[in-house]
C-alpha cells in the first residue's frame, strides 16, 4: 500500500516546482501586468482602475504607432530575408560542394553569438566616417552611399541586415538537415524526367520541407517580437526614435520614462498578439499531433 | 520537423543529384563564396580593427590589416575600458558571467530534466495543461512578466543579487530544457519503464538508475544551449542581476554605448571579441551538437 502510494505522490512532488513557476512567474506575472494596464499607475503601481484609457493613450501615441509599424517592417524582412538566404544556402551545399563542413561553420557561426554582439559589430562596419562607407569612398568610388544606421528612414533596414546575418544560418542548418532527409529516388526520376535542378527544388522539395519552414518561421518570428538586444546595440533605437520596437517601447516606459501603466498597456497588447498568432499553431503541433499519434 | 529532430545531423553521403554543367558549378561556387564573404567579414573586421591604434584606424580602411598588430586594445578592453566613471574594464563582467552561467545552467538542466521525465511517460492529470503552459511561457516576450516579477523579488528580497538572476534563468530556460528532456524520454521505449516498475523501482529509483544514465545526448544539447543562451542574454541581466553582477554583455554594451569621452573603436571591439569568445568556443567545439541543439530548441522530436 505504501508504495503505490508513494508512486502517486512523487511524480506530483517532482512537478511542484515547474507548477509554481507557471502559476507564479507565467500566469501570474501575465495576470498582474494586464491588471496594472488599467490603472493610472506612474512610477509605483496604484489601484485606481481607469478602464481602456491607457490603451486610448497608447494608441493615440505616434511613439507606440511607429513601434508597431517597426516590428512589422522589420519581421517581414528579416523573417523573409532570413528563410531565402537561409534556404539558398542550403541548397547550394547540398550540390555535394567541396568544403562542405568549412562553409556550414562559417554560415552558422553568427547564430551562437549575441545580439548585442551582433549590433555593435554592424554599428562600427556601418559608421558613416571611418567604416565600410568611408573606406570604399577611399578606394575611389567617391559616390558610395551605405550610412543607414544615421538615416531616419534606413536605419530600421540596417537592423534587418545584422538580424540576416545572425539569423540566416539557423535556416540553413534546419534546411539542410531537412534535405538530407529527401528521398534519393525523388532526384533519379526528376533526371530521368529532364525537370531542372531549380524546379525540383521550388515544386517538390520546398513543399516536402513545409515543417521545416514552419519551424524556421515561428522561431525566427519569435525573435521578432523579442528584438530588443539588437535594436539597444546596433541604434538604441535612434536615429531619434525611428528605430523603436515595442519591446524597447515597453522597457523605456518600465525602467526609464516612469510610466508603468503605459508600459504595461503595451506589453498587454503584445501579450495578446503573441496569443493570438501562437494559439492554433501550438494546438495543431503539440497537442491533436499527439492524440492522432497515439502518445503513450 | 521530426524529420529534423530525429536525424539531426545533417551527415552522411549526399544524395547523388543530376550533374551540372561546368558554368553551373562556377556560378554555385562564386555564389558560395560571396555568402561566406559576407558571413566572415565582420568576424574579420572585428579581429583587425582591435589589433590596430587609433591613429590607424582614423585614417580610414576598415578593411585594412593593422600595419603593426598589438594586443593593447586588447588588455585596455580587459582591465581598463571605462563604463561610465568606473574604468576596470570588461573583465568584471567575465567574470559575473561566469558566477551567472555555472548555477544557472546547473539548475535549470536538473529542473528540467526531472520535469520533462516526470512529463514523459507517465500520465499526470493536468500534465498536458501543464506543458501547453511552459510552452506559451517560453513564446512570451520577457516584457509581460518583467515588472511583476521585479516586484516579487523585491519582496522576496532577491531583486538586484545572484540568487535573483540565476533564478530568472531558472525560470526561463524551463520551457525549452522541459522540451527538449521531454522528447527525449519519450522516444526512450516504454518496456524499459515497465521493466524497472515491474522490478520494484520507484519514480525516483528509476530517474536515477535508469534514465538519468542514458540521458548523455540529451544533458550535452541542453548544456550547449544553456550556456550560449545565458552567456548571451542581455535583457534579463539588465535588469535583474543588479550593480554589482552585471553580465558581460550588458557591461559590453555600456562601455561601448556610453557618450563620455573619444570612442576607442580598437577597445570596443577588443571588448567585443572577448564577449563573443565563449560561446564561439562552445560552437567550434561541439560542432554537429550545435545544430542538434538548434533542431531541439523549436521543435519536438
Amino acid at each position: 500500500m505504501a508504495q503505490s502510494r508513494r508512486h502517486d505522490i512523487a511524480p506530483l512532488l517532482a512537478l511542484l516546482p515547474a507548477l509554481l513557476i507557471v502559476v507564479f512567474a507565467y500566469a501570474g506575472t501575465m495576470v498582474w501586468t494586464v491588471c496594472i494596464s488599467f490603472t493610472d499607475s506612474r512610477l509605483l503601481p496604484v489601484s485606481d482602475f481607469i478602464g481602456l484609457e491607457q490603451y486610448a493613450r497608447l494608441f493615440s501615441d505616434a511613439r507606440w504607432i511607429l513601434s508597431a509599424r517597426n516590428l512589422v517592417t522589420f519581421g517581414l524582412l528579416f523573417v523573409g530575408g532570413s528563410l531565402v538566404i537561409g534556404f539558398l544556402l542550403a541548397a547550394f551545399i547540398d550540390q555535394k560542394v567541396r568544403c562542405e563542413d568549412l562553409l556550414r561553420t562559417v554560415f552558422l557561426y553568427p547564430y551562437a553569438i549575441s545580439f548585442i554582439v551582433t549590433g555593435l559589430v554592424w554599428q562600427w562596419m556601418m559608421n558613416p566616417s571611418l567604416g565600410i562607407q568611408a573606406s570604399v569612398r577611399g578606394m575611389g568610388w567617391t559616390s558610395f552611399t551605405f550610412d543607414w544606421v544615421v538615416q531616419r528612414d534606413m536605419a530600421i533596414y540596417a537592423l534587418v541586415i545584422a538580424g540576416v546575418w545572425q539569423s540566416s544560418g539557423l535556416v540553413m542548418a534546419l534546411m539542410l538537415a531537412g534535405l538530407r532527409g529527401v528521398d534519393e529516388d525523388l532526384w533519379k526520376a526528376a533526371r530521368i524526367e529532364g525537370i531542372p535542378t531549380w524546379r525540383v527544388y521550388m515544386s517538390i522539395v520546398l513543399p516536402l520541407l513545409r515543417p521545416v519552414v514552419v519551424t524556421s518561421v515561428v522561431l525566427l518570428s519569435v525573435a521578432v517580437v523579442k528584438a530588443y538586444d539588437l535594436v539597444v546595440a546596433l541604434t538604441n533605437g535612434g536615429p531619434g526614435n525611428a528605430t523603436i520596437v515595442p519591446a524597447k517601447f515597453v522597457m523605456d516606459y518600465l525602467f526609464t520614462r516612469q510610466n508603468i501603466g503605459l508600459a504595461t498597456a503595451a506589453s498587454s497588447v503584445m501579450f495578446v498578439t503573441v496569443l493570438a498568432a501562437l494559439a492554433p499553431w501550438l494546438y495543431q503541433e503539440y497537442f491533436k499531433a499527439h492524440r492522432a499519434g497515439g502518445h503513450a | 520537423m521530426r524529420a529534423a529532430a530525429s536525424a539531426p545531423v545533417p551527415t552522411g553521403t549526399p544524395v547523388a543529384r543530376p550533374r551540372r554543367p561546368i558554368a553551373g558549378r562556377v556560378a554555385l561556387y562564386a555564389a558560395l563564396a560571396v555568402a561566406a564573404l559576407f558571413f566572415i567579414t565582420p568576424l574579420y573586421i572585428m579581429t583587425v580593427t582591435s589589433l590596430k591604434s587609433m591613429d590607424e584606424i582614423r585614417q580610414g580602411g576598415i578593411f585594412a590589416l593593422p600595419a603593426s598588430p598589438s594586443l593593447k586594445a586588447w588588455t585596455a578592453a580587459w582591465s581598463e575600458a571605462c563604463t561610465g566613471l568606473k574604468c576596470t574594464g570588461i573583465s568584471d563582467g567575465f567574470f559575473n558571467s561566469l558566477r551567472i552561467l555555472v548555477p544557472s545552467v546547473a539548475l535549470s538542466i536538473v529542473l528540467g530534466a526531472v520535469t520533462g521525465y516526470a512529463l514523459s511517460h507517465r500520465r499526470i492529470r493536468g500534465g498536458n495543461v501543464l506543458f501547453a503552459a511552459l510552452l506559451l511561457g517560453a513564446f512570451m516576450p520577457y516584457q509581460v512578466f518583467i515588472y511583476p516579477l521585479v516586484r516579487l523579488f523585491s519582496a522576496v528580497g532577491i531583486y538586484g543579487s545572484l540568487a535573483g538572476i540565476v533564478l530568472v534563468h531558472v525560470i526561463f530556460g524551463l520551457p525549452v530544457m522541459t522540451l527538449l528532456f521531454r522528447n527525449y524520454y519519450s522516444s526512450l521505449p516504454v518496456d524499459l519503464f515497465k521493466a524497472a516498475r515491474v522490478d520494484g523501482a520507484g519514480f525516483w529509483q528509476i530517474f536515477f538508475y535508469v534514465v538519468l544514465p542514458m540521458s548523455t545526448p540529451a544533458l550535452v544539447v541542453a548544456a550547449i544551449l544553456q550556456i550560449t543562451g545565458i552567456w548571451n542574454d542581455f535583457i534579463l541581466g539588465l535588469v535583474f542581476a543588479g550593480r554589482d553582477n552585471l553580465p558581460m554583455t550588458v557591461l559590453l554594451n555600456n562601455v561601448v554605448n556610453s557618450s563620455q569621452g573619444e570612442k576607442l573603436y580598437n577597445v570596443n571591439m577588443a571588448a567585443t571579441i572577448l564577449t563573443a569568445l565563449l560561446p564561439l568556443a562552445v560552437y567550434f567545439l561541439s560542432g554537429r551538437w550545435f545544430v542538434r541543439g538548434i533542431a531541439a530548441g523549436g521543435v519536438k522530436g
